[in-house]
């Protein structure tokens, strides 16, 4: 069987979003249409009751071959607030364990009859691995894939920039930090481009933002107060500890020395930049307390923002799970 | 017994023949062509009207997976498999478990092979113990055993001195090593060429300086003792430079290129089908575009399968997890001609790069219908449109992404030796 391309397998034939595997390919009014939806969800949160009834009936699964506590939460958060019934699975995979063993819980899990899967796994890839060897009216979500994809992050960061500077047009975006390793970076790139920000800086040092990102449309920028003149937007991306062994840096508090986003690197900004960080946060290796608490860090809005995006494309993509089933029942019916 | 191959179109690049002519065949050898010796007229005649008649073909790279991964291939399935594709001769890694680095091995291969009665099987000696890159294997003995070469394959020698020592004690013995450049520290966990691609879909890189940096040791090392060497599988657009300049300061080296890599580019990997799982990774379009070119310039002789079986699950998985390899034996010739289809290489470099070029490389007596040699030759109908199914297919490997694609182009018959040991019913 040829595999199609991710971009290809998330959408139905009416070019509606039937899975969510990855921003590519999206276009500017797909994604715009989620942040609509989401703005409409957020203010349902601040009603007394926060359910509607867009997935009553539908199983959503959670499953977690990696750990996380804080995009679990909100997924699951997420479908309880449209009504679904969820269950919560973290599966631990060790290095060994190889796709027998993913597959075979994909079956089980289809024999149980689940209508979508939120998916978070180590592989690049492997959302849309799933998506292609599930049965096609599974809707899969992809909770982060490797270093590949993290499309949920990167359109609540999106909203989050909307809601704070009213658009995209001519915003300056520096993303900051081990870009390397970072599906969000990955994913928040392709929205940034396709959304029409006028520019999108990656900073880091050279082992961490290799060269190939420049022709993906970013400007590639090894000195931080060259990445940070005049943006509109900073993302902070966690430092992992392990970067060190790897000896792509030589330590975290150099790493804070040349890149960290302190008091004094964000007056490179303009005044009204926002500070954004995908969380969760590493006080003292990549920000300071100051910036991160500070008046222009908008990391809880992100979270809030998080549960509406995720809202949007469960529903957006179990509603066209639906039209590509009622369409192909049609099909058959002539 | 005597055999008159009839009017085929007899090609065969080692002689530069190119004419429809006959064949005559007796007691495992070819004895003429064109003319026939004197008492032929009893002979058994085999029409090959709008046949072509080409040399068996010599593939450097298939792994029969025996002894030890028999759920992957055995070697009478993918000996099957070979002489479906036509390949008449066939080298086999040492990477078997247990590993082919005891004469017991080596002779149990040869065994099997005999007895399956497919093609001519030669296996590769380890060239240290185990493969571990520590201590030197027993290469005499192995030789002795029917080993044609030595070969860590792409298990790393972390030591430059065991590398060093293992090169020195080989020339001694005028021993043939195949090398698989591999800087493993720099190759280690990557599955795709560090490129544009791997980036953009967040797959761990393999960067071309794996390659070259070890090619570049190997060279040196090559240089110093002196020992015979052959190069397996080059990926990348500077081996082939690099290989272009030892020969042309005179080292006696040479170099093959598994079809895949002539065929496809990174590009692929957008729909992370493991399928597409190969080591070396599949490159750029200009690595790729090289390497054709190295071809040209005879800098790469030989064109291999690099015959990779595996069971369906080993590339169920997301792409990193899969296993690396594809099972392209059966369909190597028509794959290989695909090369031509876009103007790239004319036929007769292709069957020279699957026939006498990995014969040479490796100073086997094969790939060629001189008058003498053994009677390795294949029937093949040039226009033939054909499906490689699943289910005809003769591999135990469920791995390659041609399957279910149609050729054009296909071995009808495989002869060893003036016997026929395969054709299409």
């Amino acid at each position: 069987m040829m595999r199609s391309e991710p971009r290809a397998v998330q959408l139905n034939e009416h070019g509606q979003l039937k899975h969510f595997l990855t921003l590519d390919g999206l276009d500017k009014t797909l994604l715009t249409e989620i942040l609509d939806r989401a703005e409409s969800f957020l203010s349902m949160g601040e009603q007394s009751v926060k359910k509607v009834p867009l997935l009553r009936g539908k199983t959503v699964v959670n499953l977690f071959f990696e750990n996380s506590t804080r995009t679990r939460t909100t997924f699951e958060l997420a479908a309880k607030r449209l009504s679904a019934d969820v269950i919560n699975l973290n599966i631990e995979t060790s290095a060994t364990s190889k796709g027998e063993s993913l597959l075979d819980t994909l079956k089980n899990l289809e024999a149980m009859q689940s209508d979508m899967f939120i998916v978070r796994h180590s592989d690049s890839g492997s959302a849309h691995f799933i998506a292609e060897h599930c049965t096609p009216n599974i809707a899969i979500i992809n909770a982060g894939d490797g270093r590949h994809a993290h499309p949920t992050q990167a359109m609540l960061d999106m909203l989050t920039i909307r809601r704070h500077k009213g658009g995209f047009e001519g915003l300056k975006v520096a993303i900051v930090g081990d870009i390397l390793h970072s599906r969000v970076a990955r994913s928040q790139l392709q929205a940034l481009t396709t959304l029409g920000v006028s520019e999108v800086r990656l900073v880091g040092p050279k082992t961490l933002v290799p060269s190939f990102f420049a022709e993906m449309g970013a400007t590639i920028c090894h000195d931080l107060e060259a990445g940070l003149k005049d943006v509109d937007v900073i993302v902070m991306l966690r430092l992992q500890k392990e970067r060190m062994k790897g000896a792509l840096l030589p330590s975290e508090s150099e790493f804070y020395r040349l890149y960290g986003l302190t008091v004094e690197t964000l007056a490179w900004a303009k005044p009204d930049a926002i500070v954004m960080h995908p969380g969760p946060i590493n006080r003292g290796v990549e920000i300071s307390s100051e910036v991160a608490d500070g008046k222009q860090s908008v990391i809880l809005d992100q979270v809030t923002n998080g549960i509406a995006v995720r809202m949007a494309v469960m529903s957006m993509a179990m509603s066209g799970q639906l039209q590509s089933a009622d369409s192909s029942a049609a099909g058959e019916e002539k | 017994m005597k055999l008159r191959i009839q009017n085929g179109r007899l090609i065969d690049p080692s002689q530069g023949i190119d004419t429809v002519t006959d064949l005559f065949i007796d007691n495992q050898k070819i004895v003429a062509i064109g003319h026939a010796p004197e008492g032929f007229d009893e002979a058994e005649i085999l029409d090959a009207s709008g046949l072509w008649v080409l040399p068996g073909l010599v593939d450097l790279a298939v792994s029969l997976r025996e002894p030890g991964q028999t759920q992957k291939g055995s070697i009478a399935t993918e000996g099957r498999a070979a002489v479906a594709g036509g390949v008449t001769t066939l080298i086999c890694p040492p990477d078997t478990r247990p590993i082919v680095d005891t004469p017991a091995v080596a002779a149990l291969i040869q065994d099997k092979a005999d007895d399956a009665g497919m093609a001519n099987v030669f296996p590769l000696g380890a060239l240290t113990q185990g493969l571990e890159g520590a201590q030197l294997s027993n290469m005499v003995a192995l030789t002795d055993a029917g080993c044609v070469a030595l070969s860590n394959h792409r298990y790393p020698i972390a030591s430059t001195k065991v590398l060093a020592r293992a090169l020195e004690y080989a020339a001694t013995h005028d021993l043939l090593v195949v090398f698989h450049p591999d800087e493993s520290s720099l190759s280690e966990g990557g599955c795709a060429h560090e490129g544009l691609v791997s980036t953009m879909h967040g797959l761990a890189g393999i960067p071309e300086e794996a390659e070259t940096i070890a090619l570049m040791r190997d060279l040196l090392l090559v240089e110093k003792t002196g020992v015979r060497a052959h190069f397996a599988r080059l990926s990348c657009a500077k081996s082939v430079e690099m290989i272009a300049n030892a020969k042309a300061s005179g080292l006696d080296v040479t170099a093959d290129v598994a079809v895949h890599n002539l065929l496809l580019n990174d590009q692929v990997l957008s729909r992370f089908d493991g399928q597409y799982h190969v080591l070396p990774p599949l490159r750029s379009d200009e690595d790729r575009l090289t390497l054709i070119e190295g071809i040209k310039a005879g800098v790469i002789s030989a064109i291999c399968s690099d015959h990779q079986p595996h069971e369906k699950m080993a590339k169920i998985a997301p792409f990193a997890a899969t296993e690396p390899g594809m099972a392209n034996v059966e369909i190597l010739l028509p794959l290989a001609m695909q090369l031509m289809d876009e103007g790239d290489l004319d036929f007769s470099t292709v069957l020279t790069c699957l026939t006498s070029g990995p014969a040479g490389c490796f100073g086997l007596e094969a790939g060629s219908l001189s008058v003498g040699s053994f009677a390795d030759f294949i029937l093949f109908d040039s226009t033939a449109r054909w499906v490689w199914s699943y289910e005809t297919r003769k591999t135990k490997g469920h791995n390659s992404p041609y399957l279910e694609e149609e050729f054009v182009g296909r071995v009808m018959a495989t002869y060893i030796s003036g016997q026929r040991v395969y054709q299409v019913v």
